[in-house]
């Protein structure tokens, strides 16, 4: 009698699944809108040139090793990636209460953020602590809250169906109810899957609610740059909040800007009241990574910080190759939405346009999407959730025209 | 009035401006860390650095296997993506992972009754074997250590939900295996407790039960019913022979244990910063690796959703290219071969020095470490006097030792001991 015969079979991961099944269909003209990752116009995945250059570098520098890293990572990787988001100039940096945790990918950076919360956040047991995420969010946001042991997981308003943008009101609405000290998960840009952002002034009243009622921010940033092609703009709430006093947790990712998606470079940035506060939370977070994973790998930390730290090479990244990507999904999206536009397609389709990043949320039903995939092999998530990057100028014609016929045939 | 009687922690909800994290300890230093940092001040020039667990070569510098260039190489011109992996990492990686510690000819690779997945380097994959006990096994939540053991498994077992328990395992009098207290005290763990064994170079004591030993514990071990844990951190680098150190983990499961297995190939291959592992469920049938495969991914993804891919590649290139793989196979017995002269130099330069102690465990223990069986006070006395760096428990890694430094250790130890 086995010790496992009681295991059930779990569900597969959709969005994987998803993928699975695009591999399996043998049809011509099969486009695959799900997974998150850059594709080119020739539908391949793209190594950057800057992150080819950089790798041939460091495996023709004979003095590197495969020594094991600090606990909480190369330090270079982590000042430098703390540096982009809150900015060169950052005054918390200045002020030395600034630190950070290398992860792995953005979901370890989450993940290491929140095991710490639960455990130290407000009190020694944060068990029963809220933790609010958007409605909808990335679909793994729950799990890693759930793992991290946090027993009170609930949603707050984001995206409005009606009139396919943020329901600003709503969410407002959340924070003054939420109880004190609840933490919220926040999409820095880009937001995962509906690409619907709050602008300036919303992040200003998101911010005064927050600070009012003492709740705690904890940014998931996983498309710098790659949003609005400007490190910058991506990073403006962010450095809002900074400027606004607020302690805060930035968990991000280079899995989409750098491309490293398989090399899992995150960075878990803290920002602290000062650095006595500081000095004490690494030290919690290092006793967390230990448990974890030890150490984090080296290869992709290498790469992004040597990009990071070379000012040809930063430029080479950012103004050539970040670029590049950034306006090939802009371009994407201009052609869809006039496309459909052309087509009359029923609807209005200006969210296309208004939505920023690699995610579209179409407004496609269930229903919908299911008459996508099975009658034109257009793959997409059940939200209605597209990947930008999986149109390109030799399918788009018949992706729009798809959308046509499924919304025209399927209510 | 009533505001001074709430808690610290209401204070700081309620008073803007003071931090969240007042109440965050500030924790414990790492004793192993410590032993480097304090190396790196001491500016004696004969000081020794003998608690890092990495291996040295004979000048004493991190050693990057051949074998290792070569398949970066081999990598690097082959110019591929850098998409995801599945949550279960590199398939190619698995399937020969899984090969070198069950063997080729294991019956389980070949009924498909084992799931290995990809894991961030050892640690990784004791978590992840730790989280899968924690929320899948129906038995006691106790895991059952040697005493000592890795100081790490501890908290991973605990911050997995499991609660530890220990059985005898060293004997300071002997510094060899207390192998009637282990059998003593594993006849009185409770059915289908977990127990968790290192398969080889126990770390930190590097005492290894001896075959015939193994097997009077294998009985015991299915007479209790217990679940076996083998954690192999060091399969090859042990005796220099990849068969011989996992011995103990084929021989469990031709006797009908189902094990999980944590492999590491930070040591073996010399990949410590590319966090290379694998953890394995030995199951009845393919289909049950199925259902426990499903629930590894569940557990896996809100971790780090799919694991790096360049340490990976590299120990998949070696084990699956033949020229590699033999070169791999000789160098790590060179490396477990460096370790074993060192350890035969101490013994003798103790004896030259005049030591009338028996220092015959030296040679006897097994691996990267050696328990010295010096008591703290000693060790005190040789850091202090002798700027050689060990940690308290008279742990010291033979991997710092080098054909230079051993006859300075040599004298240092006789001094504390004589």
């Amino acid at each position: 009698m086995s010790i496992f015969s009681e295991v059930p079979q779990a569900p597969p991961v959709a969005v994987f699944k998803l993928t699975a099944d695009f591999r399996e269909d043998s049809h011509p003209q099969k486009v695959n809108l799900g997974v998150g990752a850059y594709r080119t116009d020739e539908c391949q995945p793209w190594v950057l040139p800057v992150v080819k250059k950089v790798e041939r570098l460091i495996v023709e520098d004979s003095s590197l090793n495969h020594e094991y890293l600090p606990i909480l990572g190369l330090p270079e990787f982590r000042s430098a990636s703390s540096k982009v988001a809150l900015g060169d100039d950052s005054p918390a940096i200045k002020e030395n209460r600034v630190g950070a945790v290398q992860a792995l990918g953005g979901t370890g950076a989450l993940r290491i953020g929140g095991e710490f919360l639960r455990r130290w956040y407000n009190g020694t047991n944060n068990t029963a602590t809220p933790i609010y995420v958007s409605a909808p969010t990335w679909e793994n946001h729950n799990a890693v809250f759930a793992d991290a042991g946090f027993k009170d997981i609930r949603p707050y308003h984001y995206w409005d169906g009606a009139k396919k943008g943020l329901d600003i009101s709503g969410l407002l609405d959340d924070l003054e109810k939420a109880p004190e000290a609840s933490v919220f998960v926040l999409h820095a840009c880009a937001h995962n899957p509906t690409g619907t952002d709050p602008t300036q002034d919303e992040w200003k009243q998101i911010a005064e609610v927050m600070k009012r009622r003492n709740l705690f921010v904890f940014f998931d940033s996983a498309y710098q740059g790659f949003a609005s092609g400007s490190l910058d703009k991506d990073a403006w709430a962010i450095r809002y909040f900074v400027s606004e006093g607020f302690e805060l947790f930035v968990a991000q990712s280079f899995s989409k800007n750098f491309g490293l998606y398989n090399e899992r470079v995150g960075n878990l940035t803290v920002v602290a009241k000062d650095n006595e506060n500081l000095t004490r939370i690494l030290s919690q977070m290092e006793k967390i990574v230990r448990t974890t994973w030890s150490n984090p790998p080296s290869q992709g930390a290498r790469i992004v910080s040597k990009t990071l730290n070379c000012p040809e090479l930063f430029a080479e990244w950012y103004v050539g190759n970040v670029k590049t990507m950034a306006d090939r999904v802009l371009l994407m999206r201009d052609q869809l939405k006039a496309k459909l536009q052309a087509l009359g397609t029923p609807g209005t389709w200006d969210h296309i346009t208004q939505q920023i990043g690699m995610f579209s949320f179409t407004g496609l039903n269930p229903k919908q999407v299911e008459y996508m995939i099975k009658e034109k092999h257009v793959y997409l998530m059940a939200s209605g959730r597209i990947n930008m990057c999986g149109l390109t100028s030799k399918n788009i014609d018949y992706v729009a025209q798809s959308i046509h016929d499924t919304v025209t045939s399927v209510q | 009035m009533t505001l001074l009687c709430l808690p610290c922690r209401s204070l700081n909800v309620l008073f803007h401006g003071v931090s969240w994290w007042g109440g965050v300890q500030m924790g414990p230093p790492d004793p192993i860390l410590g032993v480097s940092e304090a190396f790196k001040k001491d500016s004696n020039p004969k000081k020794m650095n003998l608690g890092v667990g990495a291996y040295r070569d004979d000048q004493g510098k991190p050693f990057v296997l051949s074998c290792v260039r070569k398949a970066e190489a081999l990598i690097s011109a082959k110019q591929m993506d850098k998409e995801y992996l599945g949550i279960t990492g590199l398939a190619d990686f698995n399937k020969s992972c899984a090969k070198l510690a069950l063997g080729a000819d294991s019956e389980v690779l070949k009924s498909g009754r084992n799931i290995t997945v990809q894991t961030i380097s050892g640690t990784g994959s004791l978590r992840i074997g730790a989280n899968f006990l924690s929320r899948f096994h129906g038995g006691p939540r106790d895991v059952y250590l040697p005493k000592p053991s890795w100081g790490n498994h501890t908290p991973i077992f605990k911050d997995a939900g499991m609660t530890l328990k220990a059985y005898r395992y060293y004997d300071p009098a002997t510094c060899g295996f207390d192998h009637s207290g282990a059998l003593e005290d594993i006849s009185k763990i409770p059915e289908q407790s977990v127990i968790m064994l290192h398969a080889c170079a126990h770390n930190p004591t590097g005492v290894d039960p001896r075959p015939e030993q193994w097997k009077e514990i294998s009985d015991l071990v299915k007479k209790r019913n217990l679940l076996v844990f083998f954690d192999m951190a060091y399969q090859g680098f042990a005796s220099g022979d990849i068969d011989k150190d996992a011995w103990a983990v084929r021989y469990f499961i031709e006797q009908g244990h189902n094990i999980v297995l944590s492999q590491s190939f930070a040591k073996n291959m010399g990949l410590y910063g590319e966090r290379v592992g694998g953890f394995t469920v030995v199951c009845n049938d393919a289909e049950e690796a199925k259902r426990v495969e499903s629930q590894l991914k569940i557990l896996i993804r809100p971790i780090y959703s799919n694991p790096p891919m360049n340490g990976a590649r590299i120990a998949s290139t070696i084990l699956n290219t033949p020229e590699l793989y033999s070169v791999w196979l000789g160098e790590v017995h060179g490396m477990a071969n460096r370790i074993i002269k060192m350890r035969e130099q101490l013994e003798a330069g103790l004896k030259k020095e005049g030591s009338t102690r028996d220092w015959q465990h030296v040679i006897d223990q097994i691996g990267m470490f050696c328990f010295t069986g010096l008591k703290p006070e000693q060790v005190e006395r040789l850091t202090k006097e002798f700027s050689v760096y060990m940690t308290k428990d008279g742990r010291i890694s033979m991997a710092g030792v080098t054909s230079g430094n051993v006859g300075y250790l040599a004298a240092g130890i006789h001094a504390v001991t004589k």
